[in-house]
């Protein structure tokens, strides 16, 4: 694959394009040991698009299973192992990389007019370590013992009692988020180091306003998930007890530290969506975005309230009534900057010369389906009506809309909006229109049914 | 739908149609309010694009609107929630112990089942336990869950309204058969409960019910 965009034909002549290697080697090795940002980003490109097609058709075969009760096509052993490993390649390893590794590592050193990002060293290494982390994940699979089947929230105590492979598919969430630390680490220091003379941060491009708040929340929250995976590794191996009720700990414990990390990672992968929106509106409108500061502001917002509300995901875990209704409460708030967005957004269009071209039509897309995420989330934020709808279908359309609908679609727009840019030619306009039709019309048939499994009591995780 | 099984049920879909109510209608605005800019601002039609910067008095309004509507969905889903957190006085208390992958009930005469049997127009009490992992007990009809966690105790309060049988369903993923760990609750007239629950020896499928 590599070499297929190797060969491309050359149509920018640049002197620094990465057309031409910027190392001695040529060939596969100038790809593989290249400290380019923008190869970087592509090889980041090749790996999460195909983990992406993988954990789709894990999400296939999940659903041919669920087309008729009973046994279909599966046991239920196989069916509790592929909605985790559905869960842990689309959250680890496609959507968390997604945009920040391939059009974070492209485009913000372009937007703010740097050479490269400022540790390109360490730019290459984390390439190689989450490729080392999604190898750990593949060989978990393998390995005698079975794929893991602990769903990827990995709830103790089953989590430790479970005789699957879950310390090896643990260990390669811990490695890939060292990953996100290091490109975190590698953004905010570009940006804060490297804009070129005369930009302030308020002079900015959105996107790198989106890519910057994300960074900081890798940096900080994903520590967190490692401690508690080293936790959870360590219980199984030595039995500790420090979750594990049997011998003494805490489960509940355990659901705080992980989504310490698990619920900020979620603004990990939509805030450089929302960044993404708010290049392609104003460039299809034709004008100005609406409310720059507001936008920018409100990712920092995101970020920094998006901490503070993790335990939304605890409401019926038998945590104090009082930790209850103050997370409730906040995360009421955090829903406030994504709408200021939205409403930016949307009035971007006024009084614009609008030529709705494919990202665009993603764009529309999106402003729908991640509306609909986020006004479900209303529902999961308001304690009696999460109380009723937790660990249902409800959840799962939720999520799959703010998440697939979100930050899926605009991985879709992103692709196309910089496609020009990144190979040197025009997609076909014609499939590109057709694929945002196929896609809304599927999309809803999926998920739109989940809000009704879900609001009529349907568990999730049932076969 | 018949009446409400519970008096929280009443509440709990009241919250549920004002939140789903107010996003219907900021989520058709928003979506009718983008399609008709792309129409009328379309580049075929030769308009000249405006640079508009912002609007503070527009940015206002759509935070300090907002702001108070997720206030007002936090308050009534936080009043609604405290019906079923505040102990009723003098609950009829049934254990529940979850187990991979079952659920069992204990009387207070020492009276085992795996259904579980109440009285209605009595609160109903449940102090669970699990003996394994995580598990969740669910019943979907009253709009009511916790969860059930080892080593530690967590509560369940309802007072049933109409005689049935509702499921009851685990939500909390717990391993191969989960998908499988369901089970029912019987609302019964009181005489019926009290006939079952002092005949230890009739299998509990045999009760006749009056409904």
């Amino acid at each position: 694959m590599a070499n297929e965009i190797a060969a491309l034909p050359v149509r920018e002549a640049g002197n620094n394009f990465y057309h031409q290697s910027t190392n001695k080697h040529t060939g596969i090795l100038s790809w593989l040991l290249t400290k380019d940002h923008k190869r970087i980003g592509l090889m980041y490109m090749i790996a999460i698009m195909t983990f992406f097609v993988v954990g789709m058709i894990i999400g296939l075969l999940m659903r041919l299973e669920l087309i008729a009760p009973g046994r279909t096509i599966m046991n239920a052993q196989t069916y509790n192992t592929l909605f985790t490993l559905h869960g842990v390649i689309m959250i680890f390893l496609f959507i968390i990389p997604g945009l920040p590794a391939i059009f974070g590592n492209f485009f913000l050193p372009i937007q703010i007019g740097a050479a490269d990002v400022a540790f390109p060293r360490l730019n290459l290494l984390s390439w190689y370590i989450y490729i080392i982390g999604a190898i750990l994940v593949l060989v978990s699979l393998f390995l005698p013992g079975g794929p893991i089947d602990t769903g990827w929230t990995f709830y103790i105590p089953y989590s430790v009692r479970s005789t699957t492979n879950v310390s090896m598919a643990l260990f390669a969430a811990f490695v890939l988020g060292f990953s996100s630390i290091l490109t975190g680490i590698n953004f905010v220091t570009t940006v804060h180091r490297l804009r070129a003379p005369g930009m302030g941060f308020f002079k900015m491009p959105l996107f790198v306003w989106a890519t910057y708040a994300t960074a900081w929340i890798q940096i900080i929250a994903t520590p967190v998930v490692a401690i508690t995976i080293l936790l959870v590794i360590i219980e199984r191996a030595f039995g500790v007890g420090i979750f594990d009720p049997a011998l003494g700990g805490d489960p509940i414990l355990f659901q705080h530290m992980f989504w310490i990390y698990s619920h900020p990672a979620v603004y990990i992968m939509i805030l450089p969506a929302m960044g993404v929106v708010s290049e392609i509106i104003p460039t299809f409108s034709r004008r100005t975005i609406f409310g720059y500061k507001q936008i920018a502001y409100s990712s920092l917002a995101i970020a920094f309230i998006g901490y503070l509300v993790w335990a939304h995901h605890m409401f019926t875990s038998g945590m104090s009534d009082t930790a209850r209704w103050i997370f409730s409460l906040l995360t009421f708030i955090v829903a406030l900057p994504s709408g200021v967005k939205i409403f930016n957004w949307v009035a971007t269009m006024y009084k614009g010369s609008i030529d709705p071209q494919a990202p665009f039509l993603w764009v529309m897309n999106f402003i729908f389906l991640f509306s609909i995420g986020g006004l479900t989330g209303l529902v999961l934020g308001s304690l009696a009506t999460d109380i009723h709808v937790h660990d249902t279908y409800f959840v799962v359309a939720h999520f799959h809309y703010v998440m697939f609908g979100g930050t899926g679609t605009i991985f879709f727009a992103a692709l196309h909006y910089w496609f020009p840019k990144m190979f040197g030619k025009m997609y076909n306009k014609k499939f590109a229109n057709a694929a945002v039709a196929l896609f809304f019309i599927g999309f809803n048939m999926l998920f739109f049914s989940k809000i009704y499994y879900g609001l009529y009591g349907n568990a999730e995780k049932i076969l | 739908m018949g009446p409400a099984p519970t008096t929280h049920v009443e509440s709990v879909d009241f919250v549920m149609l004002y939140i789903i109510g107010i996003s219907v209608v900021l989520l058709l605005g928003i979506t009718a309010t983008m399609i008709y800019f792309v129409f009328k601002y379309n580049r075929k039609k030769g308009h000249q694009p405006v640079d508009i910067h912002g609007n503070m008095w527009l940015e206002v309004i759509w935070i300090v609107i907002p702001t108070l509507l997720v206030l007002s969905m936090f308050y009534f889903g936080y009043t609604s929630f405290r019906e079923i957190r505040e102990i009723p006085s003098n609950p009829y208390i049934v254990k529940v112990t979850a187990r991979m992958w079952q659920f069992s009930f204990e009387y207070k005469n020492g009276k085992k089942a795996d259904t579980l049997y109440v009285p209605v127009n009595t609160a109903i009490g449940l102090e669970m336990q699990s003996m394994d992992v995580n598990h969740a007990f669910y019943i979907p009809a009253f709009r009511i869950k916790e969860d059930i966690i080892h080593g530690k105790t967590t509560h369940l309060y309802f007072t049933p309204k109409q005689v049935g049988d509702y499921d009851v369903a685990c939500a909390e993923y717990c391993g191969l058969n989960h998908s499988a760990m369901y089970t029912k609750v019987k609302v019964l007239h009181d005489n019926d409960f009290y006939k079952w629950l002092e005949r230890p020896g009739v299998p509990l499928t045999k009760i006749q019910t009056n409904n």
